[in-house]
């Protein structure tokens, strides 16, 4: 199981990146693994406002539907256009070519809240 | 406390990941859904379906009895043969779907679904008292079975090497009772894939042993552990219904996609005059495949549109591993079902674009 030391995690098994005030948002190698094969994603549009702890999204494994959480506010400035043509990469790549937006962020301090790696090793370890 | 099939342990050794299936302890994936959905139709695949319920009926009468409680016509069955067949309240709901074995006149073997076992037994049992089959007994060998089905294009040769039965003259829905990897075993050539293949009966004491016989030698013919969530996206690729699903107490076999093991010319069986009567009326609704046209995975329980008319509902659906597009089936209302017809189904917020398909899907 990857976990990336430079990496922020929440509680729904989202990672972000943060940089220059824009948040690259994905979800865990943990968060795939659990979905089992993705087959399908669900990406807000250029443009629009997420906010944290609300749904922007949806990934579909073959049995399952499972939400995105967002982990921070802001605006989406960029989606993943190829990862709807390409969602097996959520499972082959979650933290690189499966990256799924990147937004604006509206408060920096929701950053602070969340689970740093070694956090976030623990965490899934409990479950 | 879930119920665990004699192949517990082995699944938890291979990694697979477990779910619970119906009050059981099942293997859902092994190596992933779509891994071993192609394993299964591109060379073979080994399930643990030892969950599946056996109930024995035998003595003088069996067969007047079994024509007086599964749809089919068991009549035209002879030694040796298996039947697809269901059980029908008087309503015409249906009880269960199974397979039915006739090793003799006098005795039978139904094969019924894991969740439906003391239910189809209690049904069966007042079924027997009720009509006097005086002659007729019934015994739950649930427990004294363990049962694996081999599935694929390889199926043939795998169990070629185990086995001295002529697995070429063991034509489909036949069944003989022969010997794999030394152990006594009933060996049906009947499956729930598509594929070619067999179900294999026997004692569970020795099951680890013709699982690991079969996972042994036919590794080298591509064999893979199949968990239930292929089983689920093989059988529904092949529009077989599943209890719960297409089929329930509210679902008559009419509706359900099971009219053509429905014989309503027999002389008499429980559901017949309510089926009579929904035939004659007009069935209201049909069992069809939808096939997306647009991006988007139906499920289960969404709603089947037409222009703006909610006209029918998704009963089981997935991303076809096959075809790499999203399938489903789906009750809809008479007059929308046939083959071309235009729908959308309403996945979240959206009315994403279907169309009814001939199935098979593949």
């Amino acid at each position: 199981m990857e976990i990336r030391d430079e990496l922020k995690y929440s509680e729904d098994h989202e990672w972000i990146l943060v940089e220059e005030g824009i948040a690259t948002i994905g979800i865990s190698d943990f968060a795939q693994d659990a979905m089992g094969d993705v087959v399908f994603v669900e990406l807000p549009e250029v443009g629009s406002n997420i906010d944290a702890g609300k749904t922007f999204g949806v990934v579909e494994s073959v049995k399952a539907v499972s939400d995105l959480y967002a982990p921070v506010s802001g605006e989406v400035v960029e989606v993943n256009e190829g990862l709807p043509d390409a969602p097996d990469s959520v499972n082959s790549s979650p933290y690189d070519d499966a990256w799924m937006v990147k937004i604006k962020l509206s408060d920096a301090a929701q950053v602070e809240a969340l689970m740093d790696a070694e956090a976030y090793r623990s965490c899934i370890a409990e479950q | 406390m879930l119920k665990t099939t004699p192949l517990n342990k082995v699944h938890r050794e291979l990694g697979a990941r477990m779910v619970d299936f119906g009050g059981w302890d099942m293997p859902v994936q092994y190596t992933g859904v779509i891994d071993e959905h192609l394993a299964v139709r591109n060379a073979a695949g080994l399930f643990d379906v030892s969950h599946m319920g056996e109930i024995e009926v035998r003595g003088k009468g069996a067969l007047d009895y079994i024509q007086r409680l599964t749809t089919n016509d068991a009549a035209k069955l002879v030694d040796g043969q298996v039947q697809y067949s269901a059980m029908c309240y008087e309503n015409g709901g249906v009880v269960d779907d199974l397979t039915l074995y006739r090793f003799a006149d006098d005795r039978y073997l139904f094969c019924v679904n894991a969740s439906n076992i003391e239910k189809d037994f209690a049904w069966m049992q007042s079924v027997l008292e009720k009509g006097g089959f005086i002659d007729v007994s019934l015994t739950n060998l649930s427990d004294s079975y363990a049962q694996l089905a081999l599935q694929g294009p390889t199926a043939d040769a795998i169990l070629g090497r185990l086995t001295d039965s002529d697995l070429a003259s063991l034509v489909f829905y036949n069944f003989v009772e022969g010997e794999v990897a030394g152990v006594k075993t009933v060996i049906s050539r009947t499956g729930y894939t598509g594929e070619s293949g067999f179900e294999l009966y026997f004692a569970p004491e020795h099951v680890e042993k013709i699982w690991h016989a079969l996972m042994e030698t036919g590794i080298s013919d591509g064999l893979q552990p199949i968990g239930l969530g292929a089983r689920d996206t093989l059988r529904q690729e092949k529009k077989y219904a599943l209890y719960g699903h297409e089929l329930s107490s509210q679902i008559t076999p009419l509706e359900g996609g099971i009219a053509w093991i429905t014989k309503l010319d027999k002389h008499s069986f429980i559901g017949k005059e309510p089926l009579c009567r929904m035939k004659e009326a007009g069935v209201p609704r049909r069992l069809v495949g939808l096939r997306m046209t647009e991006p988007g995975v139906p499920r289960e329980n969404y709603p089947v549109f037409v222009s703006d008319e909610e006209v029918g509902v998704v009963t089981s659906g997935t991303m076809s591993p096959s075809l790499k597009v999203g399938i489903a089936l789906a009750l809809i209302a008479t007059g929308h079902h046939p083959v071309g017809t235009e729908v959308s189904i309403g996945i979240r917020n959206r009315r994403v674009a279907a169309e009814v398909v001939k199935t098979p899907f593949v």
